[in-house]
């Protein structure tokens, strides 16, 4: 970069003298000067257990994402998806602290990420699952993001302040992971002969795994007014994916859901066999040095 | 149907931006992208990540038409020794304010 271009970008990013970026380490809690008292009216402990489970779903599919990193196509893309996934990082560590605290045991956001076993992680198994080609990846970013968008708008109204104001600025950020996923599944459905049958074969994978996101669960249940139903989710989910997909020339796939093992799924912690994997290496640096900072 | 030409890379785009307190979009670099809306997303992604921008232009940098190193003097230097073009050979009556 020559000097006039940096001056230039320099103005751009110029001191405005709102204090929100954390450089360093010292942004140590997520919801540092927050009001983090549970209304009376909530249960407590179901309000723990469900931002353990929406905070869970951000978690595990954040690494998922960081797991393309270096294997982008391009290098615009690879900032594109590293961006998303440092967004369901933040919604992850925001939402896990808030189950810690409303739990009340003194957990904090790294103990619950990194020193709970597999059958105590709580997310749906769409995110935990390694996507197979870049076609997989789209589809599933599509159909995460559509989900959790219809979840995030509703959940800005919840009764928990802290669980609404977490919501309210995820919406934002899924808003944009949404179209990006949406504008990949519309070029490779809508691109090439090879492109199309790669993305529909994609969904097909994928499919099985969209149920779950729309199955009632004991947590939900027991708070009303705080929770969103996933029932209620659908019709929201389903028209988004229905104009894509018309726009990209893609069939909705007819796939049964996956079954779930003696009646149990990920909500219960019952999850596939890629889990184990993905949590060994998620939790290995935090295990081996337990407590270390850097 | 026909299959879309495919390209063996992508074309490089030129990316502005205005800043929240500027008031021209800013030449910032450049991308490459299929298209121009991905070439929005591209920038946004890349290029406003620090919160610099509340405005992207994206051009693809073969539709920008240049002037050319060779054509250097022909084009500025004329201009070099011509210092009456500047406002500065005439005084300002001391009744007009803001100056």
């Amino acid at each position: 970069m020559t000097d006039d271009e940096f001056a230039a970008y320099q103005s751009l990013s110029e001191e405005t003298g709102d204090h929100r970026w954390a450089f360093g380490t010292g942004f140590t809690d997520p919801l540092e000067g927050i009001d983090a008292s549970v209304p009376d009216s909530v249960d407590a402990a179901a309000l723990a257990a469900y931002c353990l489970m929406l905070g869970d779903d951000a978690l595990v599919y954040s690494h998922r994402l960081q797991q393309w990193m270096t294997r982008m196509p391009e290098l615009e893309e690879e900032t594109a998806l590293a961006n998303i996934a440092l967004d369901l990082l933040g919604q992850a560590r925001m939402l896990l602290a808030r189950a810690g605290l409303a739990e009340g045991e003194g957990r904090q956001e790294d103990q619950l990420a990194f020193f709970r076993d597999e059958h105590e992680f709580r997310n749906v198994r769409l995110v935990e699952v390694l996507d197979a080609d870049f076609a997989e990846l789209a589809g599933r970013l599509l159909i995460f993001s559509a989900w959790r968008l219809a979840l995030f708008s509703r959940l800005a109204e919840s009764a928990d302040p802290v669980l609404a104001a977490i919501a309210a600025k995820g919406v934002k950020e899924l808003a944009y992971h949404r179209d990006y996923a949406a504008q990949w599944v519309i070029r490779l459905g809508d691109g090439t002969s090879l492109s199309h049958g790669k993305m529909q074969a994609a969904l097909g994978t994928i499919w099985p795994l969209v149920e779950e996101l729309f199955e009632a669960d004991p947590v939900t249940a027991a708070l009303p007014g705080v929770a969103a139903d996933p029932a209620g989710l659908r019709g929201e989910v389903d028209a988004v994916l229905e104009t894509v997909l018309a726009a990209a020339t893609l069939d909705r796939p007819g796939a049964a859901p996956m079954a779930r093992v003696a009646g149990k799924s990920g909500r219960d912690g019952v999850h596939t066999e890629a889990f184990g994997y993905l949590l060994a290496e998620l939790q290995s640096v935090a295990r081996a040095h337990p407590g270390a900072t850097w | 149907m026909t299959e879309p030409q495919v390209r063996s890379g992508w074309p490089l785009y030129e990316v502005f931006l205005r800043g929240k307190r500027g008031l021209n979009h800013v030449h910032v670099g450049s991308l490459h992208a299929a298209d121009p809306q991905m070439a929005l997303h591209h920038a946004r992604d890349l290029y406003t990540r620090r919160n610099e921008g509340v405005s992207i232009w994206v051009v693809a940098a073969r539709d920008i038409t240049a002037s050319s190193p060779d054509e250097k003097d022909p084009f500025f230097a004329p201009s070099g020794d011509k210092v009456y073009r500047h406002p500065t050979f005439y005084e300002i009556p001391d009744d007009v304010p803001h100056m």
